[in-house]
């Protein structure tokens, strides 16, 4: 969508043809739902027609297994006090059946809505035949490309501060192929697919994400010194877009020099790309660093849906209904829904509260240093969006 | 019947075949290139002074094209690391992208070398973000993503193997147990991706899971690898061994060798069937070849590791405390580690604490 208005603007016009960017990437004063639906661009599925009523939008719900129902609780309840225009569809994916028709239905209901929130899916068959659910959303939709905005949080105690790191990871293909076969008896292969197309999807989604969002770097993670061919590609069709956007500098680093520098100096990185396995290892890496898998959210997008989850998808059974989860994780991607919805006003209310009381009263659950629970942590939230809708509270950076 | 009944009291070395009557042991050295072969001079000056006794047998093992044609390690290089069963490596270099494959993975293909161990422990003096670090990371070293197994299918699509065998993971978990056991540490963790990757890392974690029964001293548990990742950078001391297959191990060594302060001061040991190669892990650092720069510290570390595997515990002990107690004081370190030492003084330092 961002390249052909940039082709009508006779800005760049000789991609009037190519349209693999995602809305998210669209510089535009329309949102990124409406940029998404009303002018789609890439049939590869076919298209349901959306659900709007009355301005209001319809979201499908999937709480996942773990932490997830009780955070989506907890969300439900903070919107129906800010009383954000979402309506949520709910569907429950029950872990235990073999068979994929919650997810077929799910899916359903996310080309309807165009717009999903979700918590991590749980697949407890350990049958080889069996796909990940989670993989099966993401493939299904098509959804390429995942973006995890890594800012540091002035009230947590960390080690290393004042991080801001974008990870951008292809989120289709590379090693979640889920190709595997058992050759001889004991032997076993597993196949790690890249594709051309995928990786030029994913480094232009890159490059405009950098150039809409105002960043000067982007760093590409590989492993082609010992995976020639297949990150070879990765790296060669980063290096080549690199050349589109001289503005932008870019540089590429292997991945475990890039663990390395990420524990040691991480202030060196800006906006990173990755192939699928790397971007997992890199995000739980930049998670860990930042406080915990509990406060950053990711953002799944494609060309037509986008689903939203809590950044380093973890069920956090072990700490399931004992209400010390931390709720900041989901509440964080229901914000950045809000955001690509279009609703600004109710995002932007929603952020300077969340921001208030992690930053400023620093009402904290146990994994980040606190010593509150859930509970508290949410009518924390809900008290500071009455203060920060009267008083106009700037939000605390430092 | 004498000799298995002696065989049953005195146990067989683990030290290999390659030992003078004197009792001086011959070790492989590959100086490799760059600042290679600055800092094995640096170790050989250590070892003299603390009068170790070991015989260097110094090979290149820079490749060379065979009569077939190909690019392969010479066979002087081959038939000396068979001899002596143990060996030590300084850095070597790998082209990125196209080029002949990695000589290190040669290496170890031709010595059938099945388990790399990098021990990371925080050293005294230098100062990271991480306090008490003491993480053992055990890495499968043949198979895996690294087989390089890879082609392109068709225009554009690209295909890359991950072999995974039920006799490799079985040899390496069996190492990191034995190892767990030999070294008086409680716990061994097995890294794996099985919710997605759920047949290879299916075997790797059936392997693991079979040989815990066998060792029923120390406690076995399994995590994901991106929990483990979440968890290393928060709080390391939750993780005493890490067993994986080979690129987890890649990652999560190097990203454990980060919390103590570096490639240049983390030893690694590569341990196969019939001998064992260790070496330095960092990189060959071409701009400071030459310029008596070098921070010889892995190697030594190496070295160190080298002796314990030869049983000369009381030298590796010695060389051990020279060299914790110069990184302590501080005072000759060299430029990576923020002094202005040379690489000859940080020698002499040492030297002058045996």
């Amino acid at each position: 969508m961002a390249l052909r208005l940039l082709s009508k603007a006779r800005v760049v016009p000789e991609l009037r043809n190519v349209a693999f960017a995602s809305s998210a990437a669209a510089p535009a004063e329309l949102s990124d739902f409406d940029m998404q639906h009303k002018t789609p661009v890439i049939r590869k599925q076919q298209l349901i027609p959306k659900a709007q009523y009355g301005g209001r939008h319809a979201v499908t719900m999937l709480p996942g297994g773990g932490i997830g129902p009780e955070c989506m609780g907890y969300v439900r309840e903070i919107f129906k006090y800010i009383g954000a225009p979402v309506d949520f569809e709910v569907v429950d994916i029950d872990p235990t059946v073999d068979n994929d028709d919650d997810v077929q239905y799910a899916i359903t209901t996310i080309k309807r809505n165009g717009v999903g929130l979700k918590g991590n899916i749980e697949t407890k068959s350990e049958a080889a035949y069996v796909t990940s659910r989670n993989v099966a959303l993401r493939n299904e939709l098509d959804m390429y490309a995942y973006v995890l905005n890594c800012k540091s949080f002035a009230g947590v105690p960390t080690r290393h501060k004042d991080i801001d790191i974008q990870i951008i990871r292809q989120n289709t293909e590379g090693e979640y192929a889920m190709l595997e076969h058992e050759s001889v008896r004991g032997v076993i292969e597993s196949m790690k697919v890249v594709t051309a197309s995928n990786s030029e999807r994913v480094a232009r989604f890159a490059f405009e994400f950098a150039k809409k969002n105002g960043r000067k770097k982007v760093t590409t993670v590989h492993k082609a010194n010992i995976m020639k061919l297949s990150d070879g590609l990765f790296l060669e069709t980063s290096r080549r877009l690199a050349k589109e956007y001289p503005d932008i500098e870019h540089n590429d680093m292997i991945i475990d020099n890039c663990c390395m520098q990420l524990v040691a100096k991480p202030h060196q990185f800006d906006v990173m790309l990755m192939t699928n396995l790397y971007g997992s290892i890199v995000s739980n890496v930049v998670c860990g660093i930042l406080g915990g898998a509990g406060l950053l959210s990711g953002r799944n997008y494609g060309d037509h849906y986008a689903v939203f989850e809590p950044g380093t998808r973890n069920t956090g059974t072990a700490i399931a209904g004992k209400n010390i989860a931390n709720p900041i994780a989901m509440i964080n991607a229901s914000i950045d829904m809000l955001e690509h919805l279009g609703h600004h006003f109710h995002a932007d209310l929603l952020r300077r509260a969340v921001n208030k009381t992690v930053n400023v009263d620093r009402i904290l659950t146990p994994d980040v240093g606190g010593s509150s629970s859930s509970s508290e942590v949410v009518d924390s939230i809900i008290d500071n969006i009455e203060t920060v809708a009267k008083n106009e509270i700037p939000i605390v950076l430092a | 019947m004498a000799a298995r009944f002696i065989k049953k009291i005195v146990p067989t070395s683990r030290a290999g075949v390659a030992k003078y009557s004197t009792g001086v042991r011959k070790v492989t050295l590959i100086p490799g290139h760059g600042i290679g072969p600055e800092i094995t001079v640096a170790v050989q000056k250590i070892f003299e002074a603390a009068k170790v006794p070991i015989e260097w047998d110094e090979v290149d093992v820079t490749a060379v094209r065979g009569p077939d044609g190909k690019f392969g390690i010479p066979q002087r290089a081959i038939d000396s690391v068979n001899e002596n069963k143990i060996g030590l490596k300084g850095p070597l270099m790998t082209p990125v992208g196209k080029g002949y494959r990695s000589l290190n993975l040669a290496l170890r293909k031709e010595f059938d070398l099945y388990a790399n161990v990098r021990p990371c422990k925080s050293l005294d003096g230098i100062k990271t973000l991480y306090d008490n670090v003491d993480v053992v990371t055990i890495r499968e070293n043949t198979e895996g993503e690294y087989s390089g197994i890879e082609h392109e299918i068709v225009d554009g699509v690209v295909q890359s193997i991950k072999l995974i065998t039920e006799e490799a993971s079985k040899r390496v978990a069996e190492f990191a147990f034995q190892f767990a056991r030999d070294n008086k540490r409680k716990k061994v963790t097995a890294v794996h991706k099985a919710n997605i990757m759920r047949m290879s890392d299916g075997l790797f974690l059936r392997c693991c899971r079979d040989l815990a029964t066998k060792y029923p001293d120390i406690k076995f548990e399994e995590r994901y690898l991106d929990t483990v990742c979440l968890n290393m950078v928060q709080d390391p001391s939750k993780f005493d061994v890490l067993v994986m297959p080979n690129l987890y191990g890649d990652i999560m060594s190097d990203m454990c060798s980060g919390l103590v302060g570096g490639l240049g001061l983390t030893p690694s040991g590569n341990i196969g069937k019939n001998g064992a190669l260790f070496e330095s892990v960092h990189g060959t650092a071409p701009d400071i070849a030459g310029k008596d720069m070098a921070n010889p510290t892995a190697l030594l570390l190496s070295a160190i590791m080298m002796l314990r595997h030869l049983q000369l515990n009381e030298h590796a002990d010695r060389v051990q405390n020279a060299c914790y107690t110069v990184l302590a004081e501080g005072k000759s370190l060299t430029g990576d580690l923020g002094g202005t030492g040379k690489c000859s003084e940080y020698t002499h330092a040492i030297i002058s604490k045996l």
